[in-house]
């Protein structure tokens, strides 16, 4: 008896440690939960400063990580402002000026209609798997859902960010919360997943909160409205010839 | 001689109306040297503060490093090489880094530049040496204009982020150090200098410079593979463009300046052979030839500005050395143009200038004087003496 009693205790202890997903499995199974082939979707952005908030509305058709179309269609000081993203290369469409702009550089740091996101922040590569060494390294609960604690250290050199911590719900296999240190450890952003809802079969986050934590404002808000998975988007969207 | 006497004479007599002519001359002769003047003292006064300021006895600049392209910060640097290591040893050269980063004012993001140089630098009169002391946190030393755009003060802390050489991000809170005023934007606006080996640290850029500043006077300029050796005159060549660029405008206001007052002559010329046909006549009758007058008119016309000059001498050198003395106030809002601009602009008056200024007066003046003139050679004397309009 004594014995089946020890036995009980330890694999109560041991077996969870056994039995939690390696930092690169998670992150397999959150790609494996988020990664659609096409996504469209209608969605604002609320970016709060210190003179206010403003709202952009906005469409989105894109197509894997490598392929996004974006137009603006409200306020309609922004309507009619398109951004293309090929691959590496992002163009911005103003009406105001009618031109066509390739964004690149300097250009790539300034924010996205003044919020807390900057272009290059969109232009990241998301394959978080091949450029991090990712661990579990704590558990935690973040708007009542259990986590997991991922810290990801870069691999090698020339990551954006050195460090980076994902909390990432057990059961959904959701970030519910990012946050991306400096190479001296410095907090630089931090990102706030909310309001996740069944969606084709996938658990998807419905409100971001982006928040430069150098930047005061209390960051801006990403708010899906609607969103379609792997519906069939049109070739042309992906081209130039569409920002005009 | 009889033609000059009496051109006096007859100038003297017409009393008020010379003196107009006379006072409008001297003035487009004075503001032509005053503006000529404010032009060659901002241009002399760029040249020294730039090469006091910014550029010394010349740059070398990394082979890949183009101020005007911010594309070029992030591959236009190197190793110092050896030939520029030993003048910087020396203390005949200062070394200067250059990166990207961002600087958040009160919670506002900016792009900036950050710029590293040796606080005991004593190349250019930067007053880097405020950067030194306390270690504990990055000193930092920014301009006026820098200071006003983005509303810090001395002491101030202030985040700033950067990537490293392999682009990763990183972030810490740096003082101002100082706050230093200076006619040259190209070391103020939107940028931060801090201590070159901080900035050398936190990039991973050990060793690096963006540009090498020499000395003044430093005669030798070695060739160094991979570096490009700007002298003072190339870099000043922005300078010498806009300065051009200004005298044509100062040109077009001298024309405007000196046709007002030809105009004014050319009008009391035509204005008196009008209304002095007797006199004309009486000439021609007591034995003068015909061009004997018109010669007399014309240098009665010309004498005007001869007598400008003299006016201008008068009432013009005692205010245009009180000028070049205290200085002309350029307004506070040039300090925002990005142009190297003194508060105080001291004019510099060149002697070729005055001259050259002086005889075009005295020909146009002539030129004007004559054109009316002529007609005095198709006038029939006997009518001329009945007072008759011809």
């Amino acid at each position: 008896m004594k014995n089946t009693i020890i036995y009980f205790i330890i694999t109560s202890i041991v077996s969870p440690l056994f039995s939690q997903p390696s930092g690169k499995e998670i992150l397999n199974l959150i790609d494996k939960n988020l990664a659609a082939g096409t996504r469209i979707m209608t969605a604002k952005m609320i970016i709060s400063g210190a003179r206010g908030s403003r709202t952009i509305e906005f469409k989105t058709w894109a197509e894997g990580e490598e392929r996004a179309f974006t137009e603006y269609t409200n306020p309609p000081r922004e309507k009619g402002t398109k951004m293309l993203k090929l691959e590496d290369k992002l163009w911005i469409f103003s009406p105001s000026t009618d031109r066509i702009i390739q964004i690149t550089g300097q250009m790539l740091r300034q924010s996205v209609m003044g919020s807390d996101l900057s272009y290059e922040d969109m232009m990241e590569d998301p394959d978080l798997t091949s450029h991090y060494n990712a661990s579990v390294i704590a558990s935690d609960t973040v708007q009542g859902r259990d986590c997991w604690v991922l810290q990801l250290n870069a691999a090698g050199e020339g990551e954006a960010y050195e460090v980076r911590k994902i909390w990432v719900d057990r059961e959904r296999f959701v970030p519910l919360r990012e946050e991306l240190f400096g190479k001296s450890g410095k907090l630089l952003k931090r990102t706030q997943l909310s309001e996740v809802t069944r969606i084709q079969g996938r658990w998807y986050p419905m409100k971001i909160v982006f928040k430069d934590m150098l930047k005061a404002g209390d960051g801006t808000q990403f708010i899906i409205e609607t969103l379609r998975l792997d519906d069939p988007v049109p070739e042309n969207i992906f081209s130039k010839a569409s920002l005009k | 001689m009889l033609a000059f006497k009496l051109a006096i004479k007859n100038l003297i007599g017409a009393g008020l109306r010379t003196w107009l002519n006379v006072f409008v001359l001297s003035l487009a002769l004075v503001m032509i040297v005053f503006q000529s003047g404010i032009i060659h003292g901002w241009d002399v006064q760029a040249r020294i503060d730039t090469t006091e300021w910014a550029i010394g006895g010349g740059e070398y600049w990394h082979d890949n490093y183009d101020p005007y392209d911010p594309l070029t910060l992030d591959d236009g640097h190197g190793l110092l090489p050896p030939e520029l290591s030993g003048l910087y040893n020396d203390g005949q050269a200062a070394p200067v880094l250059v990166t990207q980063a961002s600087v958040y004012p009160e919670g506002r993001m900016r792009n900036i530049i950050l710029k590293g140089i040796d606080p005991d630098q004593k190349i250019i009169k930067l007053p880097s040496s405020q950067m030194a002391g306390d270690t504990s946190v990055i000193n930092a030393l920014i301009g006026t204009r820098m200071a006003n755009a983005t509303k810090l003060n001395k002491d101030d802390l202030v985040a700033v982020r950067w990537r490293d050489e392999n682009g990763t991000f990183d972030a810490t809170e740096i003082r101002i150090a100082g706050i230093f005023r200076t006619n040259v934007p190209e070391i103020d606006n939107n940028q931060i200098w801090i201590p070159l080996d901080r900035l050398r640290k936190i990039t991973g850029l050990e060793d690096n410079a963006t540009y090498v500043i020499l000395k003044q006077g430093i005669t030798s300029i070695p060739t160094v593979p991979g570096w490009i050796f700007k002298d003072r005159d190339s870099l000043l060549s922005d300078i010498e463009s806009i300065i051009k660029a200004k005298s044509i405008g100062g040109i077009v206001m001298y024309i405007i300046l000196l046709s007002l007052a030809l105009l004014a002559v050319f009008d009391t010329q035509v204005l008196s052979i009008f209304r002095r046909e007797k006199e004309i006549g009486t000439y021609i009758a007591l034995g003068m030839t015909r061009w004997q007058v018109v010669r007399l008119f014309t240098v009665e016309g010309a004498m005007h500005s001869v007598l400008s000059i003299f006016a201008a001498a008068i009432w013009g050198t005692p205010l245009l050395f009180l000028v070049a003395k205290y200085g002309f106030a350029m307004p506070k809002a040039t300090e925002g143009y990005g142009l190297t601009i003194a508060e105080k602009i001291f004019p510099v008056y060149a002697l070729g200038t005055i001259i050259v200024m002086t005889l075009i007066i005295l020909i146009t003046t002539t030129i004007v004087s004559f054109i009316p003139s002529r007609k005095i050679a198709g006038m029939n004397p006997t009518e001329a003496l009945r007072g008759k309009v011809q």
